[in-house]
């Protein structure tokens, strides 16, 4: 009895202080649940240095220790502070306005991580992908406009593949070029340096994380002409060309696709005309 | 005794005045000097370019050969599902066998940058004489430790690191502050209004891990000498896990004199404010136990206050 006794009270009593315990860990728990959740969302104007892994795998992998940070040699990357609006804190990133990547042949940030946040299986820096660059701002570009300011595609490490410049008529004064800079995603590796030497107030092209910057094709799109050149002869067997359809009477002709035949003679006196597939009755056609 | 009013001298008097100011707070003093070294070996870097140690107590490198990485965030880190790399595997290993060695919490004790603050905090408590307040069970940092090891596994990420003042800290004093100093100032306000002791003592779940990696630590305090004990109770005063002192001190028999409990952080606080010298270092295969020249040392210290 008297050694039952205190044992029986024990147990009642640790299955007491257990649950409380648990509770109070469940409300601990919970807190920092949130708090590490909320910490995935990483502002817009944020990049990850190269070789980052996806962010959901970044919070798993990075410690914050801040020696990709120290082995920059631009000091273009620095660690989130505390109570900053931005990535989560003492998470390395850099603002490609301020400072962007140089993209260095030895990729060093990459060399430092001891964890492999920073995936070295990256070993040439042009394969980055750091973010996209977007022409956020064609209505302000000075390419756009009409001048020749060329700066983002200039200064593109990746210049000609990454930036290019497509040439187009300016409709606004009828008689010159428009230089359009456009950036192909597939070369382009959100090193920023597009973004901080734009020369507006405010930056026209934009590296933006490449979530926000693309869109992504269905999975069960297959682009028609690319299969066609990969098998060397049309997708689909036996295919009937139908004719094509024109404005203008009479099109539905085989022999004429489009309907127009040189030979024939048209209604202004030109060198060909449409053959008419109606005959009004009792008219003569055309 | 009784007319001495030896009970209501501070903790250290006795010791200060038979050992010397030195001899009673020597521990103290390394450890400061310890703490302080550990930051400049991390700011000689920022501050005056000698970059012999780069990063902070989560992962660093020394002399670009040596990796030390902190084991618990690693944990974190394989709960939240990325296994790490090489060199941060190497650096936890070292850092792990080296707590295991000397004594897990003396991370705590000798190293992290949040001790001098909770630290201040007990003492301004104890200068103000507040209420200790809300003491959760010493049990409830395990609990915390698991729970950091559960949501990481939940959320995917190292859990902890969002919250950590240790870390936190450490990294602000070299990157940059931010809004650290706001964290610095929560943690000393809830060890001095909400919970005597309360973050290092029955909160911090680093210093739960390091208590388990330094378990079976070889580095022990051992009350030796503790025939001797005049009862004075200074060493419970400025103990910061205090429970851990009577199991070796107030040993029935034969029992062990070592202080073998893991939340013991070989702060050596005990040793300085001893007056009679009733502990020491040793290892944990070090179980003997002296037996003091009677008379001398029981009556002397005595006499002293008295004087």
């Amino acid at each position: 009895m008297a050694a039952a006794k205190p044992h029986k009270v024990d147990r009642r009593r640790f299955l007491t202080d257990s649950a409380r315990m648990a509770a109070g860990c469940a409300v601990a728990g919970s807190l920092l649940a949130y708090v590490a959740r909320e910490a995935k969302a990483l502002p817009d104007q944020a990049i990850r240095p190269p070789g980052a892994l996806g962010e959901d795998d970044f919070l798993a992998a990075c410690i914050r220790c801040g020696l990709c940070v120290r082995d920059c040699p631009y000091d273009t990357l620095v660690l989130a502070d505390l109570g900053q609006n931005g990535p989560a804190t003492g998470t390395p990133f850099f603002t490609a306005r301020e400072i962007p990547c140089e993209m260095c042949d030895d990729i060093p940030c990459v060399a430092a991580c001891p964890t492999g946040a920073l995936d070295k299986s990256l070993t040439d820096i042009e394969n980055a992908k750091m973010g996209t660059a977007v022409l956020v701002d064609q209505e302000n570009c000075l390419n756009f406009l009409g001048l020749r300011c060329d700066v983002c595609y200039r200064v593109c490490p990746m210049i000609d593949e990454a930036i290019t410049l497509e040439m187009r008529h300016n409709e606004r004064s009828g008689h010159h070029a428009i230089f359009a800079p456009t950036v192909h995603a597939d070369a382009c590796t959100g090193c920023g340096i597009c973004e901080k030497k734009c020369v507006l107030p405010e930056a026209a092209i934009k590296v933006l994380p490449v979530r926000l910057a693309r869109g992504a094709p269905a999975e069960h799109y297959r682009k028609g002409w690319e299969e066609k050149d990969a098998k060397g002869a049309p997708v689909v067997e036996g295919i009937i060309d139908l004719p094509d359809r024109l404005p203008g009477p009479g099109t539905d002709n085989l022999a004429a696709p489009g309907g127009f035949e040189p030979g024939l003679g048209g209604v202004d006196g030109s060198a060909g005309g449409f053959r008419p597939i109606f005959q009004v009755p009792g008219g003569t056609g055309q | 005794m009784s007319a001495t009013g030896k009970v209501h001298l501070p903790p250290g008097q006795e010791a200060r005045r038979v050992k010397g100011w030195y001899g009673a707070n020597r521990y103290l003093i390394w450890r400061r000097s310890s703490q302080v070294f550990f930051l400049v070996l991390f700011l000689m870097g920022p501050w005056f370019g000698i970059w012999w140690v780069k990063g902070t107590l989560a992962g660093s490198e020394t002399f670009r050969v040596l990796p030390l990485n902190d084991p618990l965030i690693l944990g974190q880190m394989m709960a939240a599902g990325h296994w790490p790399e090489a060199t941060a595997l190497i650096g936890g290993l070292i850092v792990l066998v080296a707590y295991a060695l000397i004594g897990g919490r003396v991370y705590c004790s000798w190293v992290c940058p949040i001790n001098p603050v909770t630290d201040a905090a007990h003492w301004l408590h104890d200068k103000l004489g507040i209420q200790k307040g809300w003491q959760p069970k010493r049990s409830f940092r395990y609990w915390l430790l698991g729970t950091v090891l559960v949501v990481s596994t939940l959320t995917g990420t190292i859990a902890w690191e969002v919250v950590n003042p240790v870390t936190m800290v450490h990294r602000g004093l070299i990157f940059g502050m931010g809004w650290v100093w706001g964290m610095v100032l929560a943690v000393f306000v809830f060890d001095l209004l909400v919970a005597r002791r309360g973050w290092c003592g029955h909160v911090c779940p680093v210093g739960a891990f390091y208590s388990l990696v330094g378990a079976k630590s070889l580095l022990r305090v051992s009350a030796l000498r503790r025939g001797a004990c005049d009862d004075c109770m200074d060493c419970y005063a400025v103990c910061p896990e205090n429970q851990v002192i009577s199991p070796a001190l107030k040993a029935r028999g034969d029992g062990s004199p070592l202080i073998l409990s893991p939340n013991c952080t070989n702060c050596g606080r005990c040793i300085d404010v001893c007056s009679v010298d009733v502990f020491a270092f040793t290892h944990r295969f070090d179980h003997h136990v002296e037996t003091p020249p009677k008379a001398d040392s029981q009556v002397e210290p005595r006499e002293q206050t008295a004087a």
